[in-house]
């Protein structure tokens, strides 16, 4: 795609550097000059959203990987110093545990964006398959972070997360021992937990730069799902993407504090201020909100191996998508039917999300059910038909006439 | 310098076949250690050694937990009532079909030994609870029966015994 503009630099010492290292060229062409659709909403400043995240993330962490003890003995101990004894380390710890969920927040709301406007079809599958994989990089330090305060959710989760893998057949109990390091969950699988937990976010800053690089190479999707045709369609990335984003973080970063600063465990589990006892499992174990649905998909199914392979198959289906979606339309604003059944898939995960909150038993199992078959048949059976029989709406020639006739 | 048709085998040909060998199987030695590393180390093992119980003072109709190799093991002093539940079931009818007499030892029926650790994933079940008078566990709603058999529930095994001796008629070895 053609810029707004090219770099060039007027200092002399820039110039000079640019010869050797066009890295002002990059920046410029990839966060000034770059054109951006003009016709995008809110729902696209996700991306930056999720990039603001990251970096909170990885400065809080940080900062608290300086008081925190990665010991069976002195862990649980270690974070409660952090909380009264540390200087400001209650506000560095809220800004964390929050951002996790203020984190998944925002990367639902980018999937499922993403899923509305059909951001995922052709040429951006490879775009959409990076995203993929940031979100199970994403569940899977939230996941050992969570293990870190080692209280009785720590702890049990742990036991349950990394018994999903004694379900393989033959090799199941060796690989788990493997992964404890010990015969049971203890202080080698805290130790290494906490190693991984400090790696994986710089693994996902990795895979975020592939993410943008694919974005930046077939360009962003639109609210009107056809690509964009002339200089008319796009604006510079710099001001109007930038001051739209910064805008959207800024109210995001509102509901973010509301969280730390009023109700700052809301999201938690009061059981996690208890000290972990290997002893005692607590009597209603349950994940952080943001895996419940995947939650309830595991418990759904009576079998254990087939529980486990429906709640990895039904991340590892989102990979898949971009073929299973046979429609060559993207937006969903000219998909009638597929916008319904869009709600109806996003009122199916929720309910899955609150199924998992609550005990596997009566009623529950079978609503349970009957959503995680929907969850499979909306990838298997509705997106590969809607493409076929839907009549879907006509197609503005470009995004200025979408955006003309609207006004 | 002459040259050489491809299809004819060289000299090089075979130092680069060589090198490439020589360069896998150093990849794989290299692996050994990285992936070794995270198995329980010698300390973890050392202290996975057997235990001894006493039995004396557990009373009959209750169950005590004592730990090896970081599990808990549930060692249950059982009443009749509950033995002969556990020995009146059609074991054709069970999930994972295993009679009472497979799961205690010969001439020592009151005492049932289990790992107490839901075959499902891992959560600790309570004793003395669900509608087979054995064991519930609270994840995700396994029961067990008296003989620690599944009966209904994810879990798809029958609650593991771990190796044990009698080393008399109130002391059992555990390991």
């Amino acid at each position: 795609m053609s810029g707004h503009s090219t770099y060039q630099p007027q200092n002399g010492f820039l110039q000079w550097i640019e010869k050797r290292l066009p890295i002002g060229g990059l920046i410029h062409s990839s966060f000034i000059a770059y054109p951006t659709p003009k016709n995008l909403n809110y729902w696209w400043t996700f991306g930056g959203i999720l990039s603001f995240m990251l970096g909170v993330q990885i400065i809080t962490g940080i900062v608290l990987a300086m008081h925190y003890t990665p010991h069976v003995d002195l862990a649980f101990n270690s974070v409660e110093t952090i909380m009264r004894d540390v200087n400001y380390g209650w506000l560095l710890r809220y800004v964390h545990s929050n951002g996790a969920s203020m984190f998944f927040i925002a990367v639902y709301i980018h999937i499922f964006r993403g899923m509305y406007y059909g951001s995922y079809k052709e040429p951006r599958e490879v775009l959409w398959i990076l995203g993929v994989i940031i979100y199970l990089l994403m569940m899977a330090t939230g996941f050992l972070g969570y293990t870190l305060p080692w209280g009785q959710m720590s702890f049990w989760g742990a036991t349950v997360i990394t018994n999903f893998f004694s379900a393989i057949p033959g090799v199941g109990e060796t690989v788990v021992t493997w992964l404890w390091g010990g015969y049971a969950v203890g202080n080698p699988t805290l130790n290494r937990f906490y190693s991984l937990h400090y790696l994986l976010p710089f693994v996902i800053a990795g895979v975020v730069v592939l993410h943008v690089w694919a974005l930046h190479v077939v360009g962003q999707n639109n609210p009107a799902g056809i690509e964009p045709k002339s200089d008319k369609d796009t604006v510079p990335f710099t001001p109007y993407a930038t001051v739209k984003d910064g805008f959207f973080i800024v109210v995001f970063c509102m509901m973010y504090a509301w969280f730390v600063f009023y109700t700052p465990n809301f999201l938690g589990h009061a059981d996690n201020y208890i000290a972990a006892n290997p002893a005692v499992t607590p009597a209603h174990i349950v994940p952080e909100w943001y895996y419940l649905p995947f939650y309830a998909i595991l418990r759904a199914i009576p079998d254990k191996l087939l529980g486990v392979l429906a709640m990895f198959g039904s991340i590892a289906i989102l990979a898949f998508l971009p073929w299973l979606d046979t429609s060559k339309v993207r937006s969903a604003r000219y998909r009638p039917l597929y916008r319904q059944f869009f709600w109806l898939f996003v009122a199916v995960c929720i309910g899955l999300g609150w199924l998992g909150s609550k005990p596997a038993e009566g009623i529950y199992t079978l609503i349970a059910r009957i959503l995680t078959f929907y969850y499979f048949a909306h990838f298997i059976i509705v997106l590969p038909l809607l493409g076929i029989f839907e009549k879907s709406k006509p197609l503005p020639n470009s995004i200025s006439e979408s955006v003309l006739a609207k006004a | 310098m002459t040259t050489v048709s491809s299809a004819e085998h060289t000299r090089r040909d075979f130092l680069y076949v060589a090198t490439g060998a020589v360069a896998a199987v150093g990849g794989a030695a290299v692996l050994v250690p990285l992936i070794a590393q995270m198995n329980p180390d010698a300390s973890t093992i050392a202290a996975g050694a057997p235990i001894d119980v006493d039995l004396a003072p557990v009373g009959e109709g209750q169950v005590i937990k004592v730990f090896w190799r970081s599990k808990p093991i549930f060692i249950s002093h059982r009443t009749k009532k509950e033995i002969d539940e556990a020995k009146n079931v059609d074991v054709a009818t069970l999930p994972d079909p295993q009679t009472d007499a497979q799961r205690t030892k010969e001439g020592h029926e009151p005492w049932l030994v289990v790992i107490g650790i839901c075959t499902h994933l891992g959560c600790i079940p309570l004793a003395h609870q669900g509608e087979y008078g054995g064991y519930f566990c609270p994840c995700h709603g396994s029961v067990y029966d008296t003989a620690g058999r599944i009966r209904k529930g994810p879990a798809p095994k029958n609650l593991e015994l771990p190796p044990y001796s009698f080393v008399s008629d109130t002391r059992i070895r555990i390991g």
